[in-house]
């Protein structure tokens, strides 16, 4: 197993993958460094990267001309950063910045996708992934909008 | 034929409130304030840390607050209480030299001694806060009774985050993990966004800690479910329940929840015997 | 269950006269059972007079009526829908008052009024085992209550062994009569014989004895104690009513999404007669009571149902929102988790729940409902 495949066993998104499935996929990734402040992802830009966060904070907003608008969610080591990626047509839904120096591994969109579809088994397992990402990020979502500590607890 | 009674029972108390005066007041959010009391007849109450008294505001009425004080500490007692009804309104409105009734302490507590030697998860969300100020600041006063600590705090937004300058201070310290997280950042807010669910995957979890878990019901199902997850016990996970109190000492019945007396049995109960009955609407 | 010898005498009805007398000489306010209303009521008497005498009930589900019996029994009805429990569990009580003193510091003030020194005359085995309960809720208890621990302690007991089941009795079923074995300081068993009715009397306790010490009577022969047996012995054959009880806590535990909750939810009125008239049932509200002129304010205990709609209410809502939910939480509660809580059933089997019913649900056909389809879910949720 090569080094980055070694790295990515650890981190949570990948755990107990396919050892064969996790070099195919490190083929497409490379470690690097985002320095605080850096503005990571721009809504509507093209999603052709993805992150799997091993250190520093990543803050999720969008822009809204005029006004300075409170984070929506933070990404922290152990999370992954990008799935738009995955699902045409390939854009960005939100803005992401480095609120730390960010540690990452970051995996080229095009090159994801192509090993994806030339191995289903594999294509298959990093889409359930992803899903489970997805269906983490909506239960949170949808218990934050119960506004739980709110006046009226709702629970 | 009457009934062969050991003792004569005299006194009421604790169904009689004993006078208590406001001797500090601290607002904690807009909605949130805490209250330092002292018996006005010079009386102490011993209590532990998870336990309540039903504070009396005059010809209003009684309601069931949480002590978030250290029990370890001398002093007036805190309670924390939030406005949202009748009662806790006017607790709220209560200050420095006005007096009320406290009836206590009643319930469970959060079983710290049987905690000691080992590791604890303690997860806040909003003024659920309150109660587990009371062991977090005993622990603290006997850390080297505890391993691992673990805190998880979540908010609605960082004005409504209660205690902020002890949050600080604790998050200050090297001997405890503090997690503050907000469901709602405001501008300028640099910490953690999202519901302490999303927290609790990066923690240190020993599958064989004890975790502590106090806020809405929503959120102490789903965070319970997530330290399960992470390999905790059922019967080491403790909550807070609540349900309409009224005598306190379980003779009135408001606060059964299937065979479970809140008021009596708990309020800290362990998941193992909580999740059964939450899973049944209604009961 | 035969008579116990040794402790027996028998007395006429001349003698019940002499005993309450007795025990009104002694600082008693005897309760008896009493035509009132067109039902029987627990009041206090001065003399044997004022038993009903020859009255006897017809009891079925939402049924009640007193009837004319053709003798002189002066015990020969069922379950009165009154109950012994507001002599020892009042519906209000004045738990205790506040003021403000002159520095505006509040005072509170218990409020022990001198408890009143009761005799009930006629209490039904059911009725003796529900006074037993409850002491488990208020007597014997981590906190006992005062109110209730003051007139239990020097409560004289006079059980009445049963001789007159009604439609809606199964105490048999619930193991609580038609005989009581303990529990009193007398018990009585009427035997209508002969011209008068007599009174088999068994002595259940000292204070009994020293009772029985004062007034004339005559010791039990032989066939009097059997005679008395062969009353409740009868008794036991002719309930109204029956409840199996196998395992009845588990069998409602695993059955709370039951569809037969639906069923009885389209019946019940949520009305709270069952809570009312149940000599088990204990739970109340604290209510703030403040003086029309300000001055004071008390506070008041008093008797509540888990029937009503805010019974369960927290902030941001009530927990038992639907008839389906309070309907199941009387009814496990009752027959199931009281086990848990306090040791015992809580359910005597007097059937008072089922005459008094304005619609007869019949909580023996309930449970007997589910256990014969039990497992069953509902398949919506509700």
């Amino acid at each position: 197993m090569n080094a980055l495949a070694d790295e990515l066993t650890a981190h949570r998104f990948f755990a107990r993958m396919d050892a064969a499935h996790l070099e195919v996929l490190t083929g497409c990734g490379r470690n690097v460094v985002i320095r605080a402040g850096t503005s990571i992802i721009r809504e509507g830009e093209p999603a052709d990267s993805f992150w799997a966060i091993r250190a520093g904070r990543v803050a999720l907003g969008v822009t809204v001309p005029g006004r300075e608008m409170p984070t929506l969610g933070t990404l922290h080591a152990g999370d992954v950063l990008g799935w738009a990626w995955l699902f045409p047509p390939y854009r960005w839904h939100f803005d992401a910045d480095a609120l730390d120096d960010v540690h990452a591994v970051v995996f080229d969109a095009v090159c994801l996708r192509g090993k994806c579809e030339a191995d289903p088994a594999l294509g298959f397992d990093l889409a359930k992934r992803v899903a489970g990402v997805l269906g983490e990020r909506l239960h949170a979502a949808r218990i934050r909008l119960l506004d739980l500590y709110g006046p009226s607890d709702g629970g | 034929m009457g009934l062969p009674m050991a003792a004569e029972v005299q006194a009421r108390a604790p169904l009689t409130p004993v006078t208590h005066r406001v001797v500090g007041r601290r607002d904690e959010t807009a909605d949130v304030v805490t209250l330092l009391l002292e018996a006005t007849d010079g009386s102490r109450l011993r209590y532990s840390a998870g336990q309540f008294n039903m504070l009396y505001a005059y010809a209003v009425g009684e309601v069931a607050i949480s002590i978030s004080a250290n029990p370890v500490d001398d002093g007036p007692i805190a309670h924390t209480v939030r406005n949202v009804g009748t009662v806790s309104r006017a607790l709220c409105g209560l200050h420095p030299g006005d007096s009320l009734g406290l009836r206590g302490p009643f319930g469970s507590d959060w079983g710290l001694d049987s905690a000691a030697g080992g590791d604890l998860v303690i997860v806040a969300g909003g003024i659920g806060l309150a109660p587990l100020r009371s062991v977090i600041t005993q622990v603290i006063s006997q850390r080297q009774r505890f391993g691992d600590v673990e805190i998880v705090i979540g908010t609605r937004t960082p004005e409504e985050l209660a205690f902020k300058d002890e949050v600080s201070a604790w998050r200050e310290r090297d001997d405890l993990s503090v997690h503050v997280t907000v469901d709602r950042a405001t501008p300028g807010w640099r910490g953690t966004v999202g519901v302490v669910t999303t927290v609790l995957p990066r923690i240190h979890c020993d599958p064989a800690g004890v975790a502590l878990i106090c806020g809405p019901e929503v959120m102490m199902r789903f965070t319970a479910l997530a330290l399960l997850e992470r390999g905790m016990q059922a019967a080491k996970i403790r909550v807070s329940m609540e349900r309409n109190m009224q005598c306190a000492v379980a003779q009135c019945g408001h606060c059964q929840l299937g065979s479970v007396f809140v008021c009596a049995d708990g309020p800290v109960l362990t998941w193992e015997r909580v999740e059964p009955l939450l899973s049944v609407r209604q009961l | 269950m035969a008579v116990a010898s040794g402790t027996t005498m028998t007395l006429d009805v001349e003698g019940l006269d002499a005993l309450i007398a007795n025990l009104r000489g002694r600082g008693y306010t005897v309760i008896a059972p009493s035509v009132r209303d067109g039902s029987i009521g627990y009041e206090a008497v001065t003399s044997a007079a004022q038993l009903p005498r020859g009255v006897g009930d017809e009891q079925g589900p939402a049924h009640y009526r007193l009837r004319d019996r053709g003798d002189d029994a002066r015990f020969g009805f069922a379950t009165a829908p009154a109950s012994w429990k507001r002599h020892l569990y009042p519906p209000a009580t004045t738990l205790w008052r506040a003021h403000r003193d002159r520095e505006g510091m509040l005072v509170f003030e218990e409020t022990q009024a001198p408890p009143p020194r009761y005799a009930f005359l006629g209490v039904r085995a059911c009725e003796l085992a529900a006074i037993l309960i409850q002491d488990r809720v208020f007597a014997t208890s981590a906190h006992p209550d005062p109110t209730y621990a003051a007139r239990r302690r020097d409560l004289f007991i006079i059980a009445v062994q049963c001789g007159s089941p009604s439609g809606v009795c199964f105490c048999t079923s619930m193991g609580t009569g038609p005989r009581s074995t303990e529990g009193f300081d007398l018990a009585l068993t009427e035997l209508l014989d002969s011209a008068e009715p007599s009174y088999v009397v068994e002595i259940g306790t000292p204070a009994g004895q020293e009772v029985m010490a004062g007034i004339a009577a005559q010791t039990a022969t032989d066939r009097d104690r059997a005679a008395a047996t062969a009353v409740t012995d009868q008794a036991s054959k002719r309930m109204g009513r029956e409840m199996d009880t196998r395992d009845l806590p588990a069998l409602l535990h695993r059955n709370l999404e039951h569809p037969r909750w639906g069923d009885v939810a389209a019946r019940c009125l949520s009305c709270g007669n069952c809570t009312n008239a149940c000599p088990t049932c204990f739970c109340s509200d604290d209510i703030e009571l403040e003086a029309a002129d300000g001055e004071s304010t008390s506070r008041v205990r008093e008797w509540a149902s888990c029937f009503s709609r805010e019974f369960s209410y927290i902030h941001g809502g009530t927990v038992r929102q639907t008839t389906r939910s309070r309907y199941r939480q009387w009814m496990t509660h009752k027959l199931g988790t009281w086990w848990e809580q306090f040791g015992t059933s809580g359910c005597v089997g007097c059937g008072r729940c089922i005459a008094w019913c304005p619609v007869g649900i019949d909580i023996t056909e309930e449970a007997a409902a589910i256990r014969a389809t039990d497992g069953t879910r509902a398949d919506a949720k509700r």
